[in-house]
């Protein structure tokens, strides 16, 4: 999971890859296509497709003959359900910090204490 | 008063970096950054909120300055321990705070973090970014969380929330 969470993030380091996928977002596209916005090669698209395939963000069909390349929205959600928890771990915490300075406001320090002092 | 407070959610941010093995908590609170920034160092305090949900924490020291240490573990229900350490870089009171972290289970890894404490007039947002060493240490971090913790944590947080407002 972790593994392919970071081949994701990896793939999507790129910003020319990250474009491609806002692109392919919209609907399926060729790598010709693809290519058609970039002065680049197509050779170089095709790397770069074949990295976020790698990472499983996108996906091509064998049999068809133009090959779309088709974005895997599932991928996404894959991320953005780990970020999501991750969140809500800290948000959970966050929440009791809440609590603790509410607290804190009822009964209010005894001058200053802050520099570690209490140990 | 109190009700505003309560229906006014503090949302948390994370900020995941693609370019870089970072990740950023961004959090406001309703209190002033004197307060918060007790609350971030005294060890009593930081004893209330910082553990992961019900896993009791046990704080073997917490000394918040400049070039203090602290070390601190978590205890699940098989008994089994898990620790953290670092020392601190720069406590500035009110305003900043940069520390090493390091989880004994990883102890070749090691992550920068800088808590900043902004005065919003009364209120406080505070930002950590975390900077760690590697793109797989960042994603294994937000990739981790034991999956029994995020119920049992919102039960404490119901307890907590309760306390807090039958209190104010």
């Amino acid at each position: 999971m972790t593994d392919r969470l970071s081949r994701v993030f990896s793939a999507l380091a790129d910003p020319t890859r990250r474009d491609m996928v806002a692109r392919l977002a919209t609907g399926d596209a060729t790598v010709n296509e693809l290519a058609e916005p970039y002065d680049v090669t197509v050779q170089a698209v095709s790397k770069h497709v074949r990295v976020l395939e790698e990472a499983g963000l996108v996906s091509r069909r064998k049999d068809a003959q133009r090959r779309p390349c088709h974005l895997e929205a599932e991928v996404f959600d894959l991320m953005t359900k780990w970020i999501e928890r991750y969140r809500r771990e800290a948000e959970d915490r966050f929440r009791r910090l809440d609590a603790v300075l509410e607290q804190m406001e009822d009964a209010p320090a005894d001058g200053a204490r802050e520099q570690g002092a209490a140990s | 008063m109190s009700a505003t407070r309560t229906n006014s959610r503090n949302e948390t941010r994370i900020v995941v970096d693609p370019q870089l093995p970072t990740i950023e908590i961004i959090r406001e609170f309703e209190a002033p950054p004197e307060r918060v920034f007790r609350a971030y160092t005294e060890p009593d305090l930081v004893a209330q909120w910082l553990g992961p949900r019900r896993l009791p924490m046990r704080i073997d020291e917490y000394d918040a300055r400049t070039g203090g240490s602290y070390r601190y573990v978590h205890r699940d229900e098989d008994g089994t321990e898990y620790g953290f350490h670092g020392v601190f870089h720069e406590v500035r009171p009110h305003d900043r705070i940069v520390q090493t972290f390091t989880f004994d289970g990883v102890p070749d890894g090691v992550s920068l973090e800088t808590a900043v404490f902004e005065d919003l007039g009364g209120r406080t947002r505070v930002t950590t970014k975390s900077v760690l060493d590697s793109f797989e240490a960042r994603d294994g971090m937000v990739a981790s969380g034991m999956e029994t913790g995020v119920v049992a944590g919102y039960e404490r947080l119901d307890e907590l929330l309760d306390a807090g407002t039958t209190e104010s």
